[in-house]
């Protein structure tokens, strides 16, 4: 079991206030990722739950058992570090058995384990070598290995693929998400990247100084976002924003499209916005466009790979109709109300 | 010195450091040279460099007349013994400092190390008036617990600035991996900090080793180290010379000998946190 609330928690160093109040249900088994910029307080929030720093107010309950004042060693948590905090003087295998050690588990038991999770990551022949003899995607398995041996209730995840290069930040990606379709318990990932985020995600919180813009599944974040900061926050690239009287015609404050709801053309006038090409980012299965539009400013424009632009060619753009988000003067989504 | 020094240069500083080292080291030299030396030799004008005649006989008549070998093995007892129990206490001490500091560690710190500045004879009637009450004068144990305390600064400082190195992550993990307090530093802390924590022993033994203050005033025969030794040598036999050199060289080789051994060690040490 590990299902986790936060009731009310506040944090404070000092004078400033880090995270003003927030109250959270995870249920058990879900892989939850805490999402946004930073600084916004995700890696302070996931900290608490962890033990390793103290709440200034509310509760923190695992399994519905108060753990707010209890160290980290007595929560029954397992933690993967942004560093991969290896213990830098002990061997693979010494580092994956430490937690058992800890938890005075016979050798021979832990031996079993070990070699276990050493098989499941792919570590077998790493086993009697040094951290530092292993590639960042080694160290991350064996941090990854330490913290599922211990069958804890809950692992949480600090940034943990932020220093590996691109294409192994793919594979551990995957990697983890298969972990959690394997193991089953609770996953809580935080990060700053949003990609991340709507790919191994059950449900999203997406953070924004300290406070839970919104909660909710990934495609629920993307189609219904609760306002401008989720909107823009989620999708790739980012959403574009519109005020002023273009927005006014659709009884808003503001309103987004996301570059890949526009019609595009070439032909003069087949279009609601005229605008010339910036620049083309041409990645061969899509290109992305940044168009000045003639009155609204610099937009992203998605389309496929097919077409070549250049550099002031001109485009013709048509939002779609069914998707275009409304916000009002706070910034909040107007989806129900009719346009 | 600037990048591309020219060979002039070079060699000009080399030449000087080596004038400025042998400058330095040459009283050590003649008290080495002038203990195999006889009596006669060791006062005569003008004085010869090497031996004429090479003599041990000097060193015999020091373990005849004040028990070198007593004063030495007290000299390790209190030595050992504070910088050991110095770690005991630093350790917690420093771990709480680097990893838990509060608004005043900073000023803790300093505070501690300003209380090696101040002159110890400002302290010592109090001192001795304890010792005297708690009867630790002219004790091993006394003069170990002394020392510990006046090398506990420098001791909790240099532990402080290896501590401060350790990426906080890895204590940390340790925590989420089940480690309570003990655990975490003894299976953790203390053994990535090695070279450290050896540092620090090696350079304490030495400032405890050439402590003679304290020493010379809250010692008598039994407890007397090295150099309560020599102090109460070079009265009685001051007139002495190739005996004097003798028992300083008897005192001071020992520690020249561990120095020299682990001078990479002690480097390292002091340096440590200056240069990344």
């Amino acid at each position: 079991m590990g299902s986790i609330t936060l009731e009310h928690v506040n944090k404070s160093f000092g004078e400033v206030e880090i995270i003003p109040d927030i109250s959270l249900e995870i249920e058990d088994g879900e892989f939850v990722v805490f999402v946004g910029p930073s600084g916004c307080g995700k890696s302070t929030l996931l900290r608490l739950i962890a033990g390793l720093e103290d709440t200034t107010s509310g509760h923190i309950k695992l399994d519905g058992e108060d753990v707010t004042g209890a160290p980290p060693a007595r929560r029954g948590l397992a933690m993967v570090f942004q560093s991969y905090a290896l213990y830098p003087h002990m061997s693979v295998r010494d580092n994956i058995a430490f937690p058992l050690k800890m938890a005075k588990m016979p050798q021979a038991e832990i031996d079993k384990k070990v070699e276990y999770a050493a098989r499941t990551l792919n570590l077998g022949s790493y086993l009697d070598r040094r951290p530092r003899a292993l590639s960042g995607g080694q160290r991350q398995r064996v941090a990854i290995g330490r913290a599922i041996v211990r069958e804890p209730k809950a692992f949480l995840f600090d940034e943990p693929l932020s220093n590996l290069d691109a294409a192994l930040r793919v594979n551990m990606r995957l990697e983890i998400t298969e972990l959690h379709q394997q193991l089953k318990t609770t996953m809580i990932y935080v990060t700053h990247d949003q990609v991340e985020a709507m790919t191994m995600a059950d449900r999203i919180v997406v953070l924004n100084a300290g406070n839970v813009e919104q909660f909710g599944s990934p495609l629920e974040l993307y189609k219904r976002p609760a306002n401008r900061f989720v909107a823009g926050f989620i999708g790739s690239p980012k959403m574009n924003f519109v005020d002023g009287p273009e927005a006014e015609k659709h009884n808003a404050h503001s309103i987004g499209v996301r570059p890949e709801h526009f019609a595009l053309s070439t032909t003069a006038g087949a279009g609601q916005w005229a605008g010339t090409v910036n620049v083309a980012e041409q990645l061969g299965s899509d290109t992305f466009l940044h168009v000045e539009v003639e009155g609204l400013g610099l937009m992203t424009v998605r389309t496929d790979g097919e077409q070549t632009f250049r550099h002031g060619d001109k485009v013709y753009l048509t939002p779609a109709a069914n998707r275009i988000y409304r916000f009002d003067a706070a910034g909040l989504a107007l989806q129900d109300k009719p346009t | 010195m600037a990048r591309n020094a020219s060979v002039q240069t070079k060699v000009g500083f080399t030449v000087l450091a080596w004038a400025v080292a042998l400058l330095l080291f040459s009283p050590i030299l003649w008290t080495i040279v002038t203990a195999f030396k006889t009596e006669a030799e060791a006062i005569a004008t003008p004085p010869t460099f090497l031996p004429l005649t090479f003599t041990l006989d000097n060193f015999g008549d020091v373990q005849d007349r004040s028990d070198y070998i007593k004063h030495a093995w007290n000299s390790i007892l209190v030595s050992v013994g504070s910088t050991l129990l110095g770690l005991v206490i630093a350790i917690p001490a420093a771990w709480s400092m680097a990893f838990a500091p509060t608004k005043r560690t900073k000023d803790i710190l300093m505070w501690m190390l300003s209380t090696k500045m101040m002159p110890a004879v400002g302290v010592l009637i109090p001192i001795y008036l304890i010792f005297r009450d708690l009867r630790l004068l002219d004790t091993v144990h006394g003069l170990t617990i002394i020392m510990t305390l006046i090398n506990l600064p420098i001791i909790i400082w240099m532990l402080y600035t290896y501590f401060k190195e350790i990426p906080v992550d890895i204590l940390e993990a340790a925590r989420m991996d089940g480690a309570e307090l003990w655990n975490e530093i003894v299976h953790v802390l203390v053994p990535m900090a090695i070279p450290g924590i050896a540092s620090t022993l090696l350079l304490n033994v030495i400032l405890a080793w050439n402590e003679a203050f304290w020493t010379i005033t809250l010692t008598s025969g039994r407890a007397g180290t090295l150099t309560a030794f020599i102090s109460s040598f070079s009265s009685p036999q001051g007139l002495f010379l190739a005996k004097l050199s003798a028992a300083s060289l008897l005192a001071i080789a020992p520690i020249l000998l561990l120095g020299w051994f682990s001078q990479k060690q002690l480097v390292r040490g002091l340096t440590f946190g200056a240069v990344k």
